[in-house]
């Protein structure tokens, strides 16, 4: 295994990188969704970027990854393509999934990217029968399967750790505890233990990590996923982390105070706590910095050019992609 | 020609199609040490081991969503229900999951699995044990549904569900499961998506699909003494459904009668007649009729039960009043 992470500048550097790819991307599909160039239900990933990238760093390329409607992140650090990903939001053909499936549902099976789920908690034993079949193949990969902690009190989600860890399977449950499912407090939704525990009842491991924290996070994962990948069997993780906006784009907010909002990024924000790290331990200067930063807004203002000039899907895309044709195209 | 009960025609589809591919593998409750709820899957777990044929716990919306994301992932699942009542607990990850990804996706994500069980009235189990939920999932694109009625169709249909790259809901009867038929070319696979003509007649067109092909073949029975000649067609599908076979037989008889299990609203007989009158309403010299179920929970009570279920009589009866006799 490659060092610690905390003393892999290289890693750190990146880590910092994708983070501010994520955010600023994240900030460009608001300001976007706000002229009008996004449609539906859209669910921004700012101030959780720490965890989908600290994470993703501890699995392999061929490993895979599924998790809710808040997918843009995940489908980001997967290494999809950002243009790819802002023109499924702008529903235009050259989107990740054609233009038919939007904000709430990227897919990219050639990187292991399973979805963007929108039926809260369905994705949870989606993915562990992604993990069956890796293990029923007999390959040495390992499934993450995020959901949010709101999911965590869905029924589905107790199935699957039972099953899971009857077989043994090859999954990271991931909760990414954001303290709020849409308005409503975890402490209005939640009795009993602190939801790390949650799967011990089924003998399943679990862990809570500091969510704001990058290397923690990647610290924690690179454990998981190697126990897990040697067959001691599915392992949770609850990251502690905060969503900055609103549940979605529609939300006003109501139900928390600024000050709350203000205190954490202040005191936690990911990206600004990685910074500082970098600055202080003189693995990065001031040039270095605005370089990414230059690099990250030009990728990004290119996604948004892109998907604001690529056609919308052809009108014969309508009918197609219902059903798999016997000899193997879809139709 | 080799004599099968339906249950014998579907273990043995399944067990073809497990050495044939071992992507295959059979999951659900009971499936394996116990043999099966219904005794369908008896011997398949010696066969083929524990990796392949795999009890499940009492968890139908999770076993389920776990079968459909190993299809995504390239297995090639069947996914056993003890009966259809409870696959209503895994609805949301067939309806939403299994049938919708593919699109969602682009055309990314399949989803290759056989969702199977027994649907429809057993006997004597009262009304969460008994209903018709053909309509429900052929309501669904994305979805293909096969209702089968014979040992025939049930070896010939299963198998081909299971290759089929589609998500497949594979209605069986418990009925049925211990009915006998001779099975014409063992082999056979055969083509979702067609009708069979069971019975030619020149009078009246008698659709019908699983165990009311049967009532319709004993009102033909009934019907030729008296001299009308039925014809009677065997859906196999219900979704895609062949219409074409359909209006072919009713521009010979020019009258229809649709059997369902299922109660007559929204149902697979409303989807038949106005399917019919788009595409054969010249050849209509009558309105279609319906038999169906009674529009209430199905009754545990003998007589009661008997009267709720569509019967040959009332089969009867129908064609009578679409021929004017
Ligand atoms: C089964 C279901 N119920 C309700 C909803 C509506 N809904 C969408 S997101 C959400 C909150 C989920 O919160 P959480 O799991 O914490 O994830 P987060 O949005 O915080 O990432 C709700 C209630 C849904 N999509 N699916
Ligand atoms: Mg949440």
């Amino acid at each position: 295994m490659s060092a610690a992470p905390a003393d892999d500048p290289a890693l750190l550097v990146d880590f910092y990188r994708t983070m501010l790819l994520v955010r600023r991307f994240e900030e460009k599909v608001g300001q976007m969704y706000g002229m009008g160039l996004i449609g539906g239900f859209c669910h921004l990933y700012i101030g959780q970027e720490a965890v989908v990238v600290g994470m993703d760093a501890a699995i392999r390329a061929d490993d895979a990854v599924i998790t809710s409607y808040r997918c843009h992140a995940h489908a980001l650090v997967r290494g999809i393509p950002p243009a790819a990903i802002m023109a499924e939001l702008t529903g235009r053909g050259t989107g990740v999934s054609k233009g038919k499936g939007g904000s709430m549902h990227m897919f990219d099976m050639e990187r292991g990217f399973y979805g963007g789920h929108g039926i809260v908690g369905a994705q949870v034993p989606l993915g562990a029968g992604i993990a069956f079949a890796q293990k029923y193949q007999k390959r040495d990969n390992v499934t993450l399967i995020f959901f949010g902690e709101g999911a965590a009190n869905q029924g589905q989600v107790y199935e699957t750790f039972n099953m899971a860890s009857l077989w043994k399977l090859p999954a990271i449950f991931v909760i990414e505890n954001n303290q709020y499912a849409m308005g409503t407090a975890i402490r209005r939704a939640k009795a009993g233990t602190e939801l790390c525990h949650r799967g011990e009842a089924f003998g399943i491991h679990g862990v809570q990590v500091d969510g704001m924290d990058v290397v923690a996070v990647h610290e924690a994962s690179r454990d998981l996923v190697a126990r897990v990948r040697d067959g001691e069997g599915p392992m949770l993780v609850e990251m502690q982390t905060y969503r900055y906006r609103g549940h979605s784009m529609s939300d006003p907010v109501k139900y928390r105070t600024r000050d709350e909002v203000q205190k954490v990024r202040e005191r936690q924000d990911p990206i600004e706590q990685l910074r500082a790290r970098l600055v202080e331990s003189g693995t990065i200067d001031d040039a270095a910095l605005k370089a990414i930063d230059r690099d990250v807004k030009k990728t990004v203002a290119e996604a948004a050019e892109h998907a604001q000039t690529s056609p919308e899907p052809d009108i014969s895309e309508l009918m197609t992609d219902v059903m798999v044709d016997a000899d193997g195209g879809s139709a | 020609m080799v004599e099968m009960t339906v249950r014998q025609a579907l273990r043995d589809a399944m067990a073809e199609e497990m050495r044939r591919d071992d992507r295959v593998l059979l999951i659900g409750e009971e499936v394996a040490e116990y043999q099966g709820a219904y005794k369908v899957s008896q011997g398949l777990l010696e066969e083929f081991g524990a990796d392949r044929v795999i009890d499940t716990p009492i968890t139908e919306h999770g076993f389920a969503g776990l079968a459909i994301g190993a299809a995504m992932a390239g297995l090639r699942p069947i996914n056993e229900f003890m009966t259809f009542n409870f696959a209503m607990q895994a609805m949301d990850q067939i309806i939403n999951s299994a049938a919708k990804t593919l699109y969602m996706s682009g055309g990314q994500v399949r989803c290759p699995i056989v969702l199977r069980g027994p649907n429809g009235a057993a006997a004597r189990v009262a009304a969460q044990h008994s209903q018709d939920y053909a309509s429900w999932f052929a309501h669904v694109p994305g979805l293909k549904v096969i209702a089968p009625w014979s040992a025939t169709d049930a070896k010939g249909l299963l198998k081909a569900a299971v290759r089929d790259p589609n998500p497949v809901i594979f209605l069986e009867n418990e009925i049925l499961y211990g009915v006998s038929f001779d099975v014409g070319d063992e082999d056979v696979v055969l083509d979702i998506g067609k009708a069979a003509i069971e019975r030619t007649g020149r009078d009246v067109t008698v659709v019908g699909y699983s165990i009311t092909v049967s009532r319709a073949l004993e009102a033909a029975g009934i019907l030729a003494e008296e001299g009308v000649e039925a014809e009677v067609i065997n859906l196999r599908t219900i979704r895609p459904l062949d219409i074409a076979t359909i209006i072919d037989s009713i521009a010979r008889t020019n009258r229809l009668v649709m059997v369902e299990e299922g109660w007559a609203f929204a149902g697979i007989g409303a989807e038949v007649i106005a399917a019919v009158c788009h595409g054969g309403f010249d050849h209509l010299d009558a309105p279609p009729a319906r038999v169906s179920a009674a529009d209430v929970p199905l009754p545990y009570a003998a007589n009661l039960e008997e009267a709720a279920l569509p019967r040959a009589d009332q089969v009867v009866r129908a064609v009578r009043e679409v021929c004017y006799v």
